[in-house]
């Protein structure tokens, strides 16, 4: 069973692991500031949201699992609120800002 | 080289020494206080690298260099609050935040407020 | 493993810190020094000093980092004149040569230095029972060095008289800070809704926590003031006239309670700050929740900076 837990573990952070390096390729190699935050968005979320899921068998305790989802809830929150405000500011301020 | 804290500590003299260098190249006053900031987180990582050395007691490292740790970041924000206090109102009087002994192209910068 | 993640760490650590010096946008500068600070915060924790690394993220990288961005971006007039002054390459030269000898004699020390550091840590281990708090660091910072963290206190609240003097004649006694008017229905106002409470109950547990586990009043204190400034920036609350008597109450309350502790100690313990018999964690839970309060308002305002406008 732990065994099996582990690996759940493993392969969950990993995949998490994928999504920040395609977030990161994007945020280097997209053109503009609006499709930075298209691959930062969803893939750092993702990310996160992964690596919370394959963390939560190793903890010890409801209260600390609790926790682990509610680091990923406020995360999900900043990032949505920060990314309108960036978007926002970038489109005020023209297509060559 | 591979245990933690002699490498933090060679990490902290380097991150010190980028400072200094920054500190005294960059002639903006903002980026001396950035180049400032750096050199005292180096100071703050070499002391701790150094103490992590002490007895560990089932505890993560030593608490006492923890704790004068935790006041000095402390103290470190205080004094970068005032400076940055110091620069806005220079810039407000002034129009320029030079540290050069007298500005040479705008010599009557600092008479507006008289 | 672990150490191919430590000089992961150490490297970017260096990088940043290349960049912050480097960078020709001083703004970016500063979103490196954030970075950064977010960074130390791991190395900290690779040290085993999990409540450095909390004060670390919360104070060295996150206020201090809203203190400079808010500050290059009022000064960013000001960088291209201030840029032309870039000293000559001979003394660029030789400040580069004086840091590498800086950094050398300090690789040199920490090489050198041989065996285990000094440590009071057996002290702390055979005393900290009498203080009845579980955290060695709180009961360092509240019982053993309390002097210390009482003038930590005043040190902080010296810095917001110190920043309050720099305004000018006329607006003293004013509000700190310029009137932020953002859009009611926009998405910071939104967030600014949303995240206090959430905000406040975690600023409160790692207040709370920090009597047995890592944690404590100084990084409770600046998550409370961040969502104080949060409320702030989205136009949501404003900051008070520094002249308020109230205001000013509340922020010596914490320290003169600190200090009122302390001399009744010299009575009935025999020593400033000295804690009587048994009752030592309920004086260190006096003076935390007493502190509290004060720090929130002084790293608060402090953030908020000189008054701009008169009180009215």
């Amino acid at each position: 069973m732990s065994t099996a837990l582990d690996i759940f573990t493993v392969v969950s952070v990993a995949a998490g692991a994928l999504f920040f390096l395609a977030g990161t390729v994007g945020l280097l190699r997209f053109p503009d500031v609006f499709t930075h935050i298209h691959a930062l968005g969803k893939a750092d979320n993702l990310g996160l949201g992964l690596v919370v899921l394959g963390l939560l068998p190793q903890v010890n305790g409801l209260l600390a699992g609790l926790k682990l989802v509610a680091i990923w809830l406020i995360v999900l929150l900043a990032g949505a609120a920060v990314s309108q405000m960036i978007a926002r500011a970038a489109r005020r301020a023209g297509p060559h800002a | 080289m591979t245990d933690a804290p002699t490498l933090y500590g060679l990490c902290a003299a380097a991150l010190i020494g980028l400072g200094v260098y920054g500190f005294i190249v960059n002639p903006q006053p903002l980026r001396k206080l950035l180049a400032f900031n750096v050199v005292g987180s180096g100071v703050f990582v070499l002391f701790g690298a150094i103490a992590h050395r002490g007895g560990a007691l089932g505890w993560g490292g030593d608490p006492v260099p923890q704790a004068l740790l935790i006041t000095g970041i402390v103290v470190a924000f205080a004094a970068t609050a005032l400076a940055v206090a110091l620069l806005l109102r220079l810039a407000d009087e002034a129009d320029s935040v030079t540290l050069a002994d007298a500005a040479p192209a705008k010599p009557d910068v600092t008479a507006r407020d008289r | 493993m672990i150490a191919a993640v430590n000089a992961g760490i150490a490297l970017l650590l260096l990088g940043l810190a290349i960049w912050t010096i480097a960078a020709r946008d001083t703004f970016a500068a500063i979103v490196g020094f954030v970075a950064y600070g977010l960074l130390l915060a791991l190395a900290w924790v690779a040290l085993r000093g999990v409540d450095v690394a909390l004060t670390e993220a919360a104070i060295g990288g996150g206020l201090t980092g809203v203190l400079l961005i808010r500050a290059a971006a009022k000064l960013r007039a000001t960088e291209a004149a201030s840029n032309a002054e870039r000293p000559a390459l001979p003394t660029r030269l030789a400040a580069a040569i004086m840091a590498g000898g800086v950094t050398a004699a300090l690789a040199l020390v920490v090489l050198r230095t041989a065996g285990p550091a000094p440590t009071l840590a057996p002290e702390v281990a055979a005393n900290i029972g009498a203080t009845g708090v579980a955290n060695p660091i709180t009961a360092v910072l509240l019982a053993f060095r309390a002097m210390d963290t009482l003038l930590e206190a005043i040190v902080l609240l010296f810095a917001l008289i110190g920043v309050w003097s720099l305004a000018p004649d006329h607006l003293w006694g004013g509000r700190p800070g310029a009137r932020y008017r953002a859009d009611p229905d926009g998405i910071l106002a939104y967030l600014a809704r949303l995240l206090p409470p959430l905000g406040i109950i975690v600023g409160f547990y790692i207040f709370w926590i920090g009597a047995d586990l890592p944690g404590g009043k100084f990084q409770g204190a600046t998550i409370l003031a961040a969502m104080w400034l949060l409320a702030m920036m989205a136009g949501l609350a404003d900051a008070p006239p520094v002249s308020r008597r109230w205001l000013r109450a509340a922020l010596v309350a914490g320290p003169a309670a600190f200090i009122a502790v302390g001399a009744a100690g010299v009575g009935i313990a025999g020593a400033f700050l000295g804690y009587p018999e048994g009752l030592a964690k309920a004086l260190i839970i006096v003076i935390e929740v007493a502190l509290l309060p004060s720090l929130v308002l002084t790293l608060g305002l402090i953030m908020a900076g000189a008054p701009e406008r008169t009180a009215a």
